[in-house]
């Protein structure tokens, strides 16, 4: 049982200007079944305390008991929004300490899908980061491109959300006939609707007085905590795992790495809307170079890596996902450990939101972008 | 403390700030979609409405997509295409298929041989994820995963499917639009 460190100072609560306020876990702006206990003074926060694990199904001790071609679609109910970034992690890992040469095809139509997934989960963090602050309107303007997204991974995997979208070794079918011209529909389209949200948001003064100076982070301190992702780049720190150690066909492909200046609210939604635009250019560049060519590796009858330990990430939606993966040589792995960004994300919850309103809390939970599915696992 | 720092406003910006341009804006764009949708060609169902009319109207999924179950027989003899390898109950993650099969007397080439066909085949859609493994762990294209997505019962044991209804495939109301 989780024990709560945080009570009221006073005996009674008469007289007092201190409060505990449960706020979750069916508060729809926690983003899932999330319960912070804040302790309020007035409608200040002075101390806050998270109380996760409503949502934990054991994937890690799962794991142990799959074969290793098993594994996959669990790794899409970790971070349900980008299940496709998230297959990709497990798959890449497995790959890379069998030494499997996957074609380059498989690896450009990686970079491609995890893009648009990329941008699929920044639409979904912008409609409901608007909800919570009070723009509607957003919600379904930005639903509206995630469900041509979503349409795409349909055709191309068979599925809308958990897609189980890789195999061991490539993927599970090649591109669907018209996915050249569906992609390029959508990154057509995709930069005027953009533009719309912007003259929505960008100025408008109910968005910049929620959203400038709240929940700020200093770089030293986002690195301490070990924050990555959007929340990482909103406060200055130029950290991409995609260009640092390039995975999938990433290091053929051009493109900025966005960062804020102030690490506030407000800088963390500019450089994921940046970040869309950037992951528009991936796609664009990865479209063009396509190659031709098989999709699948050549695998062995059982996957079976050789024992030992690997650790391999990726740069997912909302940070660096990672996977540490323990093999003792037989079909079955040993130890799997997932680094979740979410998790760690949420650490800087409390040095975000001390000082600030409940309000704001809000926002603050909003901008950090986390999914309960992978902080509980 | 709070580190609320924020930026100086220019004069310009001060101005446009008083005549409200950046709400005018916002509010103008709204407008235009709401005058836009109600001459939109483009829409789903129509003038204006963007909703699909389910269940009148039923969505077109993709052909890959992965629904309900189905075990496909030839469609010369109608005998089922299942071996009875047992390869899909071996590939499921989640342990949700059993394949029960027995043994037949059969004659080949004048001789009384063996063989193995399929007797019963369980699938338990309520603990399936439908990743597809069992689809492509099959070698004669039997198992299949269709384009039906309606799976709900009104029991427990309903969602436990036996090799009749994996063959025949259920019936789904079909309203009048």
């Amino acid at each position: 049982m989780h024990q709560v460190e945080i009570a009221t100072t006073q005996e009674t609560l008469l007289d007092s200007p201190e409060m505990v306020l449960n706020m979750g876990p069916q508060h729809p702006s926690t983003h899932g079944v999330l319960r912070v206990i804040l302790k309020l003074d007035g409608e200040t926060v002075i101390d806050l305390d998270c109380d996760i694990g409503y949502l934990h199904r054991g994937m890690e001790k799962i794991s142990e008991n799959r074969f290793y071609t098993q594994i996959a679609p669990y790794w899409d109910r970790l971070d349900y929004i980008a299940a496709v970034s998230n297959g990709l992690v497990w798959v890449e890992t497995v790959e890379q300490m069998m030494g499997l040469p996957v074609p380059p095809r498989a690896h450009y139509l990686r970079t491609i899908l995890t893009e648009l997934n990329r941008i699929a989960s920044h639409l979904l963090w912008l409609a409901t980061h608007a909800l919570d602050i009070g723009a509607v309107t957003v919600l379904l303007w930005a639903l509206r491109e995630r469900e041509e997204i979503l349409k795409i991974f349909e055709r191309q995997f068979g599925a809308r959300l958990t897609c189980h979208a890789w195999r061991v070794g490539g993927m599970p079918n090649d591109a669907y006939d018209d996915f050249n011209k569906d992609v390029r529909q959508f990154i057509n389209n995709f930069p005027k609707r953009l533009d719309e949200y912007e003259t929505v948001l960008s100025e408008n003064r109910i968005w910049l007085s929620r959203t400038v100076g709240i929940g700020m982070i200093s770089g030293e301190d986002a690195i301490a905590i070990g924050l990555s992702g959007p929340a990482l780049r909103g406060s200055g720190v130029a950290w991409d795992v995609r260009k640092s150690r390039p995975y999938a066909a990433y290091a053929d492909m051009d493109f900025d790495v966005p960062v804020g200046e102030n690490g506030d609210t407000y800088d963390r939604y500019l450089v994921r809307l940046e970040e869309t635009r950037q992951s528009r250019r991936i796609i664009d560049q990865a479209l063009e170079k396509l190659p031709d060519g098989p999709v699948n590796a050549k695998l062995p009858k059982v996957v079976k890596p050789p024992a030992g330990d690997y650790y391999h990430s990726i740069e997912g939606p909302k940070g660096e996902i990672g996977c540490y993966l323990v093999a003792d040589g037989t079909a079955q792995p040993w130890r799997v450990r997932v680094r979740p960004p979410s998790f760690i994300n949420l650490q800087a919850l409390k040095q975000m939101c001390v000082g600030h309103l409940v309000a704001d809390v809000v926002a603050i939970i909003g901008t950090l972008d986390i999914v309960l599915g992978e902080i509980d696992r | 403390m709070a580190l609320v720092k924020t930026p100086k406003p220019t004069f310009a910006q001060k101005l446009k700030r008083f005549f409200m341009i950046d709400l005018i804006k916002g509010l103008g764009l709204t407008l235009k979609f709401n005058l836009g949708a109600l001459t939109d060609k483009d829409a789903v169902a129509g003038h204006g409405i963007y909703t699909e009319q389910y269940p009148k109207v039923r969505p077109d999924v993709a052909p890959r997509f992965h629904g309900a179950p189905r075990l496909n027989m030839d469609p010369e003899t109608h005998d089922t295409l299942c071996i009875a390898c047992n390869l899909c109950a071996i590939a499921c993650p989640e342990d949700c298929i059993d394949v029960i099969p027995m043994d037949i007397e059969i004659t080949v080439a004048g001789k009384p041989r063996r063989k193995k066909v399929l007797d019963e085949f369980i699938f338990d859609t309520s603990r399936c994820m439908f990743c597809a493994l069992c689809q492509e762990a099959c070698p004669t294209y039997c198992l299949e995963l269709t384009q039906d997505f309606e799976l709900a019962t009104y029991s427990r044991a309903g969602f436990v499917w036996n090799r009749e209804m994996l063959e025949q495939g259920r019936e789904t109301v079909k309203y009048r639009s």
